[in-house]
């Protein structure tokens, strides 16, 4: 092979990725934070306006109340998650008998598509007909309103979407539970430790690293959340279930407002950088 | 005292299996139930009946639909094997100016939300003449970091020995990747191609916005639109019948191959 060939042939291998990224990553990244100063609707010409979108932003209600309805859905969600995960995962760690049928049908909703997964759930949490207020009624309760009140409607989101994402971490806690050595619970033993006192000693702060990569991938999620109030409920009722992405997408795509959807996407992406890094400190510092 | 124990461990692991499975039974019930048996809390219908099936397939094409997202997740799958081993590769088995950048890039953008570049990507899309084109489902998901990032680890792990015994046989790096490196990672192009596949079929946020021509529609896009529009006339079994339909080809794979499902999304913590 002759010298020169030999030295372009990596840059070769890598120009697909190089073009890929110039064109959908690089030039996007760079357009959007331009685009945060002019308004355009696609078709007619861009018109440059200077701060005006991000003065808008920061006193757009709806949007500050998209925001802290994703916020309020990561807070259900993420403590939600870890603790079924945790649980389901200690069990599983125990010595039983078809451990790989339960772990399967654990993990069944998170190969399916959310768009199955929120139909599904849209006639279970139904009012008058769902099959679960038709439980609750069987057993002398009353019904919940769990998609038409708007107080219980975003609660309701965050246990559908930790329904399906579960069991991917009942799989990465088992994986870090397994890491723990069995030395350090018999010494426990022998000191005649508690159940819970071997939890919080021992494996919180073995598994601390898969809490943390559980936190962030779920921030990570829930933050793009869409299609799940995109089918249920389109943001209501009352905007209850108007998340941050749902938002973005109705002013770029249904208002064609490219400019200061661009503006929130940026803000919302700085937003979620943010967030994880702070979560990075403080499970840093706690342990 | 130990008895016990198992039978609480028994009874929690069973509720909990049974809470995720029996909601996909009572939509594939219902899906076959006549509409006035529908949310009854039976789980066997009075009479079982197809025409909710026969019912979605002459409102929308699905069949049509099913074809496009095989299509278009093939193409995405055979394209980010190919592309991102390629790069892999390099990565991993060459010396070059510039290598530690674009190894720092591809984590970089891994980081990246995918918010920030949305909008103008859809810019794109219609700049370049793709809204209502296959290509706009296709081309901006050829290549991924991530698939880069598993393809570097497999072939860091295999010996130069096998590397420079093709090269004296006179073998190209191109072939060497394919024919001779490929056989010897087989696991990785299984978990890379499953999670490509999963991840392209289940994607609905960008179809939704670059497709409008029914014909061309994916999927998950088609019944989210059956969902959330009119035309299913307030009927709840055809459009469980269509969301059954959407999941059906992955329940079957999942249930042949869910080793590898668990496997390759475990290693990720990747989610749709």
């Amino acid at each position: 092979m002759s010298k020169i060939r030999k030295k372009i042939l990596p840059y070769f291998l890598v120009s697909p990725y190089l073009g890929h990224l110039l064109v959908f990553t690089t030039f996007p990244v760079i357009f959007s934070l331009f685009l945060t100063f002019f308004k355009w609707n696609i078709i007619g010409p861009m018109e440059w306006t200077g701060f005006s979108n991000w003065e808008r932003l920061f006193s757009d209600r709806l949007f500050w109340q998209a925001i802290l309805n994703t916020l309020k859905f990561l807070i259900i969600h993420i403590p939600l998650q870890i603790i079924v995960a945790l649980a389901l995962a200690e069990v599983l760690n125990q010595k039983i008998i078809l451990r790989g049928f339960f772990r399967a049908a654990f993990f069944l909703p998170v190969v399916i598509s959310g768009v199955v997964i929120t139909m599904m759930w849209q006639q279970l949490l139904g009012f008058e007909t769902g099959v679960i207020n038709r439980m609750l009624v069987s057993i002398g309760l009353g019904k919940v309103g769990w998609l038409i009140n708007p107080d219980v409607a975003m609660v309701s989101i965050a246990i559908m979407a930790t329904w399906k994402n579960v069991g991917l971490y009942v799989i990465l806690f088992l994986i870090g539970l397994q890491t723990v050595p069995r030395q350090y619970y018999e010494a426990a033993d022998l000191e005649g430790a508690t159940h819970w006192q071997k939890f919080i000693n021992i494996t919180v702060p073995i598994i601390n690293p898969t809490i943390f990569m559980v936190v962030v991938l779920s921030t990570i999620g829930g933050f793009s959340l869409f299609i799940e109030p995109y089918i249920l409920t389109q943001g209501g009722p009352l905007n209850s279930t108007l998340s941050a992405v749902l938002y973005i997408y109705k002013q770029a795509f249904e208002y064609y407002h490219m400019g200061y959807s661009a503006t929130l996407g940026v803000f919302f992406a700085f937003l979620i950088v943010v967030v994880v890094l702070i979560q990075k400190k403080y499970i840093e510092t706690v342990t | 005292m130990k008895l016990l124990k198992k039978i609480l461990l028994y009874t929690i692991l069973t509720a909990a299996a049974l809470s995720f499975i029996y909601p996909f039974i009572w939509m594939i019930m219902a899906s076959l139930s006549p509409e006035h048996d529908i949310n009854s809390l039976i789980l066997f219908p009075s009479e079982f009946t197809i025409d909710n099936y026969q019912s979605m397939i002459s409102k929308i094409p699905i069949g049509r639909a099913l074809f496009n997202s095989t299509f278009v997740a093939t193409i995405n799958t055979g394209f980010s094997l190919i592309f991102s081993s390629m790069v892999g590769y390099a990565l991993s088995r060459m010396d070059f100016k510039g290598r530690n950048l674009i190894f720092f890039i591809i984590i970089f953008t891994m980081t990246l939300p995918f918010l920030i570049t949305l909008i103008p990507n859809y810019i794109l899309m219609v700049k370049f003449g793709w809204i209502d084109t296959y290509l706009s489902l296709t081309v901006p998901f050829m290549i991924s970091a991530f698939a880069i990032l598993m393809f570097r680890q497999a072939f860091m792990g295999l010996p130069q020995a096998i590397i420079d015994a093709a090269r004296i046989d006179g073998c190209g790096e191109l072939r060497i990747i394919f024919t001779i490196l490929w056989p010897n990672i087989k696991p990785t192009i299984i978990m890379v191609g499953i999670l490509a596949f999963m991840a392209s079929w289940n994607e609905v946020l960008w179809p939704l916005i670059v497709i409008r021509e029914e014909q061309l529609m994916t999927m998950p896009q088609l019944v989210t639109l059956f969902a959330v529009g009119g035309r299913a006339e307030a009927q709840i079994g055809v459009k469980l019948a269509s969301a059954v339909f959407l999941a059906m080809p992955i329940i079957i794979t999942y249930l042949f191959f869910q080793k590898y499902f668990i496997q390759s999304m475990a290693t990720t913590g990747i989610k749709d």
